[in-house]
């Protein structure tokens, strides 16, 4: 099966290369093969597939990671933009 | 790279002795079969109710098949094999019927009869999650420790912070691991690392976390090559199987949408010139009905099931196409009874259906982006509404022609 894509140039995650350190934490917690290490730095290999989970820059010790954190789930929104708080994944027992 | 997991066992001279947990047999005055520690699940009578088992105001959940005894105290082994009921309640859950959560109590569990250097596995409260596990892990011999996610699976959790940092150290601590187990590492699932600040959990609470693979039936494997994930361990994938199994969700999900809808479109039926009539409820209200359910079924069973092959990148779209298609399927093959007016109507109602319902699938699927779908949806909301009127509108005004 072809691989999934979503939209393009959507993702807010920045990498500060000047703080890498090359622990390479960003690229094993990563669920869709978006850092590679080399040279002891990390680096985006594949922003597009990025889908703001969090993993890495919650789990990356030196902070040089930043994104924007959040649920790529549309009822999850719709609550956020009807109730004024942060989107969450509370719709209502399985998802 | 971070440094090799699975270090070797390290004695730490400030706990207690290992456990002496091979020979904790867990139903001292049973005769159980040799060679296994726990009964078949229908013998647990058998076993006679041990002081852990027997506590007023407590039942044992059917999975517990005896009791490991521990330098932090008695832990409930669990059985590796799936009952119907397992399945049955698995079944429940992805059709939302009858509960909206299914957890089990966290805290430590044994798999098989591990020993003080057996790795631990973590895992959710989630009872689905809990008994993908265990089934995963028949044969081995594991600490599980299960964390208070109020019953959700690992991913979700970990984006919501409740499969996360805090609630793995005091999980930790309430379990009394460090006094169990005489190595220092946390065998964690890759989904969980949302939530999880690995070097945070190593600095509170000294144990080292691993991120294992993001499939629990990797697991075996992950183990057997020394804790060493391959890429594709890594990978979240989302095939044809994945996507089958989640739309009972969307549909239970949008049953009161569906409701309400069905409900409204009965009363607008009515509406005619004669101001209301009770024949066309059934007659014009049915039909718009139908239309309605057939974009339902486009959007939310074949969009996901014919995702990967569907143009266009976002939900809405791919729904928009499938639901064309199927409106068009369907103006074709009533082309005899429908005029004008009620071909568009159906043409864009199903569409319309189609693109809202598709758009919902986002929320189950494994590979979009908060910041995607907000875009997704700031355009194709107001595209939606707008066809909706234009599709509404061509519908009522079928029934003054």
């Amino acid at each position: 099966m072809s691989e999934l894509r979503y939209l393009e140039n959507v993702s807010t995650l920045e990498l500060d290369q000047e703080k890498c350190i090359g622990c390479g934490m960003c690229a094993a917690v990563c669920p869709h093969g978006v850092f590679e290490v080399d040279e002891r730095k990390a680096q985006v290999v594949d922003l597009d597939a990025c889908i703001e989970c969090g993993a890495c820059a919650g789990n990356c010790p030196v902070e040089a990671l930043q994104v924007k954190a959040g649920v790529g789930c549309a009822s999850a929104i719709i609550n956020g933009w009807l109730t004024g708080e942060e989107p969450n994944c509370d719709c209502g027992g399985s998802c | 790279m971070s440094a090799p997991c699975c270090p070797p066992p390290v004695n730490d001279t400030g706990c207690a002795p290992p456990a002496k947990a091979e020979s904790a047999a867990c139903c001292p005055q049973a005769a159980t079969p040799a060679g296994t520690c726990c009964p078949p699940i229908n013998s647990t009578v058998n076993c006679g109710p041990t002081v852990a088992d027997d506590r007023p105001g407590y039942k044992l959940w059917p999975f517990v098949c005896g009791w490991l005894d521990t330098p932090a105290g008695s832990v409930p082994q669990i059985t590796t094999k799936l009952t119907s009921a397992d399945i049955f309640g698995r079944w429940q859950m992805r059709w939302g019927l009858g509960r909206n959560r299914y957890s089990i109590a966290p805290g430590l569990y044994a798999i098989g009869s591990p020993t003080a250097d057996s790795q631990v596995l973590v895992t959710a409260n989630y009872k689905m999650t809990f008994d993908i596990v265990r089934r995963d892990m028949h044969s081995h011999d594991l600490w599980l420790l299960v964390l208070d996610t109020k019953g959700v699976n690992v991913w979700c959790a970990a984006g919501k912070g409740t499969f996360g940092t805090d609630e793995m150290i005091r999980r930790v601590q309430i379990s009394g691991l460090d006094q169990i187990v005489n190595h220092r590492t946390l065998i964690v699932p890759q989904l969980g690392a949302p939530g999880v600040a690995s070097h945070k959990v190593s600095k509170a609470c000294g144990f080292k976390v691993v991120f294992g693979p993001v499939r629990s039936n990797d697991l075996p494997r992950f183990l057997r090559d020394d804790c060493h994930a391959t890429p594709q361990m890594r990978r979240v994938t989302f095939g044809l199987v994945d996507r089958l199994v989640l739309t009972p969700v969307e549909l239970v999900n949008m049953r009161k949408q569906i409701m309400w809808s069905i409900l409204a479109l009965f009363i607008l039926g009515g509406i005619g010139p004669q101001f209301f009539s009770f024949p066309a409820v059934w007659s014009r209200g049915g039909a718009a009905i139908c239309s309605g359910l057939l974009g339902v079924f486009t959007g939310a069973v074949l969009v996901p099931l014919l995702l990967p092959w569907l143009p266009g990148r976002a939900f809405a779209v791919k729904g928009a196409i499938a639901g064309f298609v199927t409106g068009l399927l369907g103006v074709v093959l009533l082309y005899a009874s429908l005029d004008w007016l009620n071909s568009m109507a159906l043409l864009i109602a199903v569409t319309t259906v189609s693109s809202w319902c598709a758009m919902h699938f986002t929320g189950s699927s494994t590979f979009t982006s908060p910041s995607g779908v907000e875009k997704e949806m700031r355009q194709a909301i107001p595209a939606q509404a707008a066809a909706l009127l234009v599709g509404g509108g061509c519908w009522l005004a079928a029934a003054f022609q």
